[in-house]
């Protein structure tokens, strides 16, 4: 089997050429910078390349949503960074945005429509699920097998925007013992790092919220949790971490995705 | 006629009290915020059909969701027989409905068989209250008149049905003791008629009298206790799914006056309707009651401290201060505090008191993650995290005020576009040697 480079296309350089992709794959400041999720952010740079997308990222050009800062509070940051953000897009001319974060999703899907952004916003998890469902994305189900796997909601895919069926239609064709958590799809438990608490010292209490996440998650008997978001994946690899259970693995459904494709 | 005019002057006083009762939170709503705009009044329906009429969140338990369904579905067929008694009451026409036919066979069986329905329902209810130990019926917020105000109106309720079947069991043997027509069918009137069997006719007509009237002044009474308590929703939970945020969960209100103000400083030269100079500066975010919408007042009212929000609120399932629950409680309690002053003096009314912070601690709004199950699980859709959401934004915006990781997070958006200190020239570290199997 041979390997390809793959070099990721950048808006400007296309912009200059006179290209316009179809998608702005918007990475998001996890995708970019944490290291553990930019694994996730290659994964599904890969299945893009394998699908033939055309698309583009903005690289240096791209800037926080503003999410965190709005939500603790900060709204005229949110919105210097908004204003800023729509004007590169409009100029760009970007129609159709896939985002791998749900906090960037929503924002620019409920969000950024307030200031003049008016975009087709795509979840990657909806975006993979249609190139499963059409055939485009094989899944060899063999190589998962009968692997345990369970899935944790991210409140801005499920209650914040009511994605709820794409991720568990496409666990359950990785693996034929899929296990929801006992708090699942609206009832879902909170991974304790929206709202910006990713950023601060979680207030005083009897117990920190990923731990008990993630003994929701070691109660399931599943091998792996997907997730679906990069802040869900920093607290639920902590809390495993923590319960020394690191038998017990975490994947984004992008990089499930990847190693089935053998890709 | 004496029983007529009793009637009717003890209804004027009902209404009377009921009228000052709400005239007086109308001009509290005077001093809230403009919110959302009511227009899809096809969807807002078919949420308040859903939600309301359809208790399909009250469902998300479904053991004790089913008893408060058949409450709620109780006290609407129920009313119709209530309306009966007032036409009775005020013109002295006994069972005027009648010229309904089938329909009132109909409403008249359902509501008779609803009142035992209602009254075991109650009972559970009154058992889980008093001997058992449901954890989200405590709290800081629960205070013991809290419990009082459930206790009170669960025994009242307990009252109503007993009171109605009570009625319907005498009004049935009254009539076959006399040998009369009944109107109506009422199955559990008939099941407990025998039981009266042995009294007199004018006995039973005294009997159904009573129960007549403890049933009719109970309803007075419960009516115009209800907005000085909890339960209150029964008035205002329809309405208020009726008049619900549409937007998705995930979605906070924009602050048009801040885009107002980014949009200048990005672009110095760009015109704007200045506002008029005598425009009063409004305070960013929430601070006291005067800053919240009429929407959150409105929830705040709504409100039957049921504490589904809190016990699925990932903040206090572990141990911390925040409590949704509280939240609109402490809205509720402060709006009844500073109200009155605001009505007699005007908005400039101060108490040298405020919502944030001597009821509501930055403590507590700090804890909150904006996950939405709060609001997901609330039966009546009350929205928690845009109230929290606005406290912090007062918090933030008038007196910069933060935890310190916040503040860093702040400070590395404006300085490098990220909530962490990375410089944008390695945004694109990821994309290095990324290869891919091609066969």
């Amino acid at each position: 089997m041979e390997t390809k480079k793959i070099e990721i296309p950048v808006m400007s350089d296309l912009f200059a050429r006179g290209e316009k992709p179809e998608y702005l794959f918007w990475v998001g400041c996890a995708g970019s910078f944490d290291d553990r999720y930019k694994k996730v952010t290659r994964a599904f740079a890969k299945i893009l390349t394998h699908l033939n997308i055309s698309y583009a990222v903005l690289g240096k050009e791209e800037s926080c949503t503003g999410d965190p800062a709005r939500r603790a509070g900060n709204e005229m940051l949110y919105q210097m960074q908004a204003l800023q953000n729509i004007a590169i897009l409009n100029g760009y001319e970007v129609k159709k945005i896939i985002t791998i974060c749900p906090h960037c999703f929503n924002i620019f899907k409920n969000e950024y429509t307030d200031l003049g952004g008016n975009y087709e916003v795509i979840n990657y998890i909806q975006f993979l699920d249609k190139y499963i469902e059409n055939g485009s994305i094989k899944l060899d189900a063999t190589m998962l097998g009968n692997t345990r796997i369970t899935y944790h909601d991210p409140c801005y895919l499920g209650r914040g925007n009511d994605i709820y069926a794409e991720p568990r239609s496409i666990l359950k064709k990785l693996t034929t013992d899929f296990v929801e958590l006992e708090r699942n799809k609206s009832f879902s438990y909170c991974c304790g790092a929206g709202g910006a608490q990713m950023f601060k010292e979680a207030e005083p209490g009897k117990k920190e919220v990923f731990i008990e996440r993630t003994e929701e998650v070691l109660r399931s008997d599943a091998k792996i949790v997907a997730t679906a978001c990069p802040f869900c994946m920093t607290m639920l690899t902590d809390g495993l971490k923590y319960k020394n259970k690191e038998d017990v693995k975490n994947f984004d459904i992008a990089e499930l995705i990847v190693q089935v494709l053998g890709i | 006629m004496a029983k007529q005019i009793v009637f009717a002057i003890t209804m004027l006083i009902t209404l009377g009290v009921f009228t000052f009762t709400i005239l007086r939170l109308i001009s509290y709503f005077k001093f809230t915020k403009a919110n959302f705009p009511i227009r899809n009044f096809g969807k807002r329906f078919k949420i308040m059909l859903e939600v309301a009429i359809g208790q399909k969140k009250i469902f998300r338990r479904p053991v004790i969701g089913f008893f408060h369904a058949l409450v709620f579905w109780g006290f609407c067929v129920i009313i119709f027989g209530s309306i009966e008694m007032i036409i009775d009451g005020l013109f002295g026409i006994e069972k005027s409905l009648k010229v309904l036919g089938v329909l009132h066979n109909i409403i008249m069986a359902s509501g008779d068989v609803f009142a035992l329905l209602v009254a075991v329902s109650i009972l559970v209810f009154l058992v889980r209250r008093l001997f058992m130990h449901i954890s989200r019926f405590e709290g800081i917020e629960m205070k013991k008149i809290s419990h009082q105000d459930a206790n009170i109106a669960l025994s009242m309720i307990l009252l109503l049905m007993l009171s109605l079947m009570g009625m319907n069991a005498s009004n049935v043997q009254l009539k076959l003791t006399a040998g009369e027509t009944i109107y109506g069918i009422y199955p559990v009137g008939v099941m407990l008629a025998p039981i009266l069997s042995r009294i007199s006719v004018s006995g039973l007509k005294l009997a159904y009298e009573i129960c007549w009237w403890s049933h009719i002044l109970l309803i007075f009474i419960f009516a115009n206790i209800l907005p000085y308590s909890k339960h209150f929703h029964v008035f205002m939970s329809v309405p208020n799914t009726f008049l619900t945020h549409l937007e998705p969960l995930g979605k906070l209100t924009n602050m048009d006056d801040i885009t107002r103000e980014v949009k200048m400083m990005l672009d110095p030269n760009a015109t704007f309707d200045a506002p008029a100079a005598d425009a009063p500066i409004s305070r960013f975010g929430v601070k006291d009651v005067e800053d919240v919408s009429w929407k959150n007042y409105f929830d705040s009212l709504t409100c039957t401290e049921c504490g589904r929000c809190t016990s699925v609120c990932p903040a206090n399932t572990t141990g911390k201060l925040l409590s949704p629950r509280k939240i609109f409680m402490d809205l509720r309690a402060r709006m009844k505090e500073k109200g009155p002053g605001l009505v007699k003096v005007g908005k400039d009314f101060d108490d040298n008191k405020s919502y944030l912070r001597d009821y509501i601690s930055e403590e507590e709004l700090w804890a909150c993650t904006t996950c939405n199950a709060c609001a997901q699980e609330c039966p009546v859709n009350i929205n928690h995290p845009t109230l929290i959401v606005d406290m912090r934004r007062y918090l933030v915006m008038e007196e910069n005020s933060a935890p310190s990781g916040l503040k860093t997070m702040f400070s590395n958006i404006e300085n490098n576009g990220a909530p962490w200190q990375f410089s944008p020239e390695d945004r694109l570290l990821w994309a290095e040697n990324l290869e891919i199997k091609v066969s």
